[in-house]
């Protein structure tokens, strides 16, 4: 069994990353869309929890939420996996249910 | 796979109804099928054809209707966020003695019964909102 | 598949500042009608949804938090509330209404279907779940 998890704030305002990390299961998807992107970078003070997450959890960033926020790729941290909304709609198929954290 | 997609915020004030264009959009692209869009909360504002953004921004409410267009798509306004807000069809004005609609062509008007029908009947539900 | 589903509500929002809670309530209401297996889950601001005492008296805002307790009726089985969210708001199970919920078949009572539960148990109850509503 494995969710899809969707976080679309910016984990500097509200704590839906940090909560969606901390309560989904170990096998998780974590899609981080919109101002959600902004978890996704190097060098912030996230990193840490998210490369932490990333033990167990896969982390994804939807592209054009990056391209918009300015975020090239080098600045994504290593291993979360760039996807477009076609890759979203696939994360929704591969995975038993989406649970969006508003 | 059957969707069924939420979206809970207005066009333009939050970026969620564009997500949820765009991610609607990509699942019928790849050939599934999206049981209805579901409009609640301030989301029932991306139902009404009064909108006009200027020339130079994209139109989510157009946006929406020719997706619908294209695939016959089921869009629903939340009837009880919809009376809220001011959103109106021929049937809420004649109802609520209103002297105006401004519903955008397909989008339809109904009861909360049509998202809990959508979840049931669907694989997923994929919620948009802030 | 069979036709009922495990629904899971979850709230994580204050009432009163926004609508989403009250409007989140509607939708439980109304989706007593289908018969689903149906839970809730307070967590974050949305503890502050089960607190007991509310007064809108002078601030002219539909009370609705009497509508709560009546959730046994609704089909809700289960209204769980994030442990670890409750106390970083110095709040206990004091603070919370209670809510019956009675089986009006097998004539199964339960007095208080308010149930605090801690974080393990949260990841594993929505894990279960086969529909969250946000």
């Amino acid at each position: 069994m494995a969710d899809l998890h969707t976080v679309n704030k910016s984990p500097f305002e509200k704590n839906s990353l940090e909560t969606a990390i901390r309560y989904s299961m170990a096998g998780s998807s974590i899609l981080l869309l919109e101002d959600g992107v902004y978890g996704a970078t190097k060098g912030t003070a996230m990193e840490g929890m998210v490369k932490d997450a990333m033990g167990d959890k896969k982390v994804y960033a939807l592209r054009s939420d990056l391209m918009a926020r300015a975020i090239k790729e080098d600045r994504v941290i290593d291993g979360v996996e760039i996807v477009d909304y076609a890759g979203f709609v696939d994360l929704v198929e591969a995975n038993d249910k989406v649970q969006a954290w508003l | 796979m059957k969707l069924a997609v939420q979206v809970n915020e207005g066009p333009y004030q939050h970026q969620a109804s564009d997500s949820a264009y765009h991610f609607t959009k990509a699942a019928l692209e790849k050939g599934h099928e999206v049981f209805r869009v579901f409009f609640y909360h301030d989301g029932v504002l991306n139902g009404t054809r009064l909108t006009t953004p200027p020339q130079d921004d994209r139109n989510i409410v157009n946006r929406w209707v020719e997706l619908a267009e294209k695939y016959d798509l089921d869009l629903v306004l939340c009837v009880a966020a919809a009376q809220r807000r001011g959103l109106v069809d021929e049937g809420e004005a004649q109802r609520n003695g209103k002297d105006a609609t401004n519903i955008a062509p397909k989008f339809r008007i109904s009861g909360l019964g049509q998202l809990i029908e959508a979840a049931i009947q669907s694989d997923r539900l994929v919620v948009f909102g802030d | 598949m069979s036709d009922v589903k495990k629904f899971m509500y979850l709230n994580r929002r204050a009432p009163y500042g926004t609508i989403y809670a009250w409007e989140s309530l509607e939708v439980i209401l109304i989706g007593a009608a289908f018969d689903q297996e149906v839970s809730l889950m307070c967590m974050d601001d949305g503890v502050y949804q089960l607190v007991k005492g509310s007064d809108t008296s002078q601030s002219d805002m539909k009370n609705f938090m009497p509508t709560y307790r009546t959730l046994g009726d609704y089909g809700v089985r289960h209204m769980y509330v994030d442990k670890a969210s409750l106390e970083a708001r110095g709040l206990t199970q004091d603070d919370l209404i209670e809510v019956a919920w009675e089986d009006f078949e097998t004539e199964e009572e339960v007095d208080n279907i308010v149930e605090i539960v801690d974080a393990d148990q949260v990841a594993k109850l929505m894990a279960e779940s086969e529909v969250v509503f946000s």
